[in-house]
């Protein structure tokens, strides 16, 4: 009997080994002449035990890792014979880890083969769009509106109501445009999704389609993800083939059809605007809203823009109904996030869960804390433009409110942990810094304001007239916070800021320094 | 694995212009197109670019010169490039990035006079649960510690 073994294709696996593993479970076996199937899937998303292998078994799907390629003979001994390895981590499904999060979002990565539309359908694939063509373009709506979904890029903004205002637009021509320039460090479900199960991008994308009546849609992918590229040009590809792209959607009426299209390194890319500019083929120069893209989006026509998770999230309201979405959540924070644990952390990957859990819980209990064993300073939520969080705000919930309240954001459900070696001081200034490289230039605040700030700042760290120059540093803050034209100049000061007021004492001088200065 | 590339080539320029210049909005498409092939944008391309797409020349040199990824002239012979943002600078990165700074004897964002390997910083390649990470030529690796960085500078150099 063929033994099917999984072997994920995943960027992550893949930096630390995967394909080695791959080759060499293909080498082991035709050396002894047994007869296996690899299958490469996506990550499970837990991201410390890559590459995790696992078996397909009666009893289900066994998981191994993690694997180096040394281990592969040992372990196709074991596949095949007692089942009993070292490396044995159980019942995938029943691995703690997994089986405490609410997957609805991702309840096929690393389950399905990313590359077969048959596989995609046989775990509940392309069911959300099958009932979406059984439906009024108001009936859709209806439902997106109802589940709360709100844009998962990081603004919070009601998916539905965006929708709406687009389909009620009159115009020649519509566009559904997904955000796939995933910049936030800490940051990597949108590589993951489109690398695991792309397929339900290309739904979520389908039904938004046929919702505002659009028939073309871009995916606009960072280039620094090429393994993503080349997973959703493939799913594309196969989409279109089993005639879910293309002109009768289904068999329907409807016509849509997807292009990738690759950035070239602009950060600020992902805001929205500028993304659109750049699909149009120039600098990636922020546009003043209004208008909105959805009246004037991409070449000028009503588009919907929205982030890989949000559309990513339609097929599941779609399929079960927007009450079993909105069932999820808390406050007007409906349904779950794919939050990310990343950076010095024990168990770091993807975990999806229902907004409500707390920081504590994510970054202690579930990342296990820190990788390096000492204790947890800070932790950055929500990529470069998010604020770092000391442990005294720990109890904070995931919910867009409540981190709004405390001068932090939740963006694009990424945590960035670091230990007490961390210094604020510099992590301050590489916010800064990160600005002044990735601004667009278009306002002044955020071009002139960030290169002040990292010089500002070095001031600080070289003990110069520290109150004064901290002064400067808050002055200018508001500046940039207050009247630049989008989150990159206006959101870099929630890390500086958040730097400033959890962390001071980093900000020194420390009174040997004064003396020196002296 | 070393990436060999084309040499600039008027013709074979106008033949990956005109694959491309239909496309709406094609200016990015074309330059990751001709950097694919050459290995940097050439300049005399740019005049190419701006007439099949009825652009000024100024707005596609703008454009080229907007964005991080295209190159005025051809990179070393490998190129390695090192995640340099938060979540890597959390798990030691920095440290690791001046090590590759000092065994290359070139800093960041230039290239060995031999011309073998230019050292590149690149803000997130997705890797942020298994970092530090690089890319050397294409080829991510993650969970970066000193010996991983010295066998990929190593790699690098050869």
């Amino acid at each position: 009997m063929t033994v099917r073994i999984y072997v994920p294709r995943d960027a992550a696996a893949v930096a630390v080994g995967a394909d080695d593993v791959a080759l060499a479970f293909a080498q082991a076996a035709a050396a002894r002449g047994a007869a296996i199937e690899i299958v490469r899937n996506g990550s499970r998303g837990l991201c410390w035990l890559e590459p995790m292998v696992e078996l397909a078994t009666a009893q289900g799907r066994i998981a191994f890792g993690p694997v180096a390629p040394a281990d592969v003979p040992s372990l196709l001994d074991a596949m095949v014979g007692s089942g009993q390895h070292a490396l044995r981590l159980g019942v995938t499904d029943e691995i703690p880890w997994l089986k405490r999060q609410t997957r609805l979002t991702f309840v096929r990565c690393g389950v399905v083969d990313p590359r077969s539309v048959d596989d995609y359908r046989a775990h509940g694939g392309y069911r959300g769009l099958e009932r979406a063509l059984t439906l009024t373009s108001d009936q859709i709506l209806a439902d997106v509106i109802t589940s709360g979904l709100r844009g998962r890029g990081g603004a919070g903004f009601p998916t539905g109501i965006k929708w709406k205002t687009v389909a009620q637009a009159q115009a020649d021509r519509k566009y559904i445009v997904c955000n796939a320039d995933e910049g936030d460090s800490g940051t990597f479900a949108d590589r993951m999704i489109m690398e695991g199960d792309p397929f339900v991008v290309i739904e979520g994308m389908t039904i938004a389609g046929i919702t505002v009546g659009a028939t073309k849609g871009y995916i606009y992918i960072r280039s620094e993800y090429p393994h993503a590229v080349e997973a959703m040009n493939a799913a594309i590809v196969a989409a279109r083939r089993a005639g879910f792209l293309g002109k009768q959607i289904g068999g329907a009426k409807h016509e849509f059809d997807l292009e990738v299209r690759v950035g070239a390194g602009a950060y600020v890319c992902g805001e929205e605007t500028s993304l659109l500019e750049s699909l149009e083929g120039r600098r990636g120069i922020v546009r003043a809203k209004p208008p909105l893209p959805a009246h004037k989006g991409l070449f000028g026509r009503p588009s919907v823009i929205n982030n890989v998770l949000s559309f990513a999230a339609i097929p599941f309201i779609l399929d079960n109904g927007a009450k079993a979405y909105a069932d999820f959540g808390m406050g007007r924070s409906r349904g779950t996030l794919p939050i990310q644990l990343a950076g010095n952390i024990r168990h770091g990957g993807l975990f999806e869960t229902a907004f409500g859990v707390t920081l504590g819980e994510l970054v202690d209990e579930i990342g296990g804390g820190t990788f390096t064993g000492r204790s947890v300073r800070a932790v950055q939520v929500g990529g470069p433009l998010g604020a770092y969080f000391p442990r005294a705000l720990f109890d904070t919930p995931f919910d867009y409110e409540a981190f709004a309240a405390r001068d932090g954001l939740i963006g694009h459900g990424g945590i960035v942990v670091f230990d007490d070696t961390v210094d604020m001081v510099k992590q301050a200034r590489f916010a800064m810094e990160f600005c002044a490289i990735e601004s667009c230039g278009k306002c002044t605040p955020c071009r002139i304001g960030s290169t002040r700030g990292v010089e500002t700042i070095n001031k600080i760290i070289n003990g110069e007239r520290v109150a004064e120059n901290l002064a400067v540093i808050e002055d200018l803050c508001n500046t940039m916070k207050f009247g630049s034209l989008c989150a990159l100049g206006g959101f870099t000061p929630y890390p500086v800021m958040s730097a400033l007021k959890h962390f001071r004492e980093d900000f020194g001088p420390a009174p040997a320094r004064l003396q020196a200065a002296e | 694995m070393t990436v060999r590339y084309e040499p600039w080539d008027k013709a074979r320029g106008a033949e990956i212009i005109a694959e491309h210049a239909g496309l709406e909005g094609a200016t990015l498409v074309i330059l990751h197109a001709l950097q694919e092939a050459f290995g940097y944008v050439p300049e005399p391309a740019i005049p190419m670019v701006a007439e099949a797409l009825n652009l000024s020349r100024a707005e596609v040199h703008g454009v080229f010169t907007f964005y991080h990824d295209f190159r005025k002239q051809p990179a070393g012979r490998h190129v390695l490039k090192l995640c340099r943002a938060e979540a890597c600078q959390a798990a030691g990165g920095d440290a690791l990035a001046a090590r590759a700074e000092a065994k290359l004897g070139v800093s960041l964002g230039s290239t060995t006079a031999d011309q073998r390997v230019t050292l590149e910083p690149i803000y997130c390649l997705g890797l942020c649960a298994t970092a530090p990470s690089a890319m050397l030529d294409g080829r991510l690796v993650g969970r970066l510690d000193e010996a991983r960085i010295d066998a990929l500078v190593a790699e690098a150099q050869r």
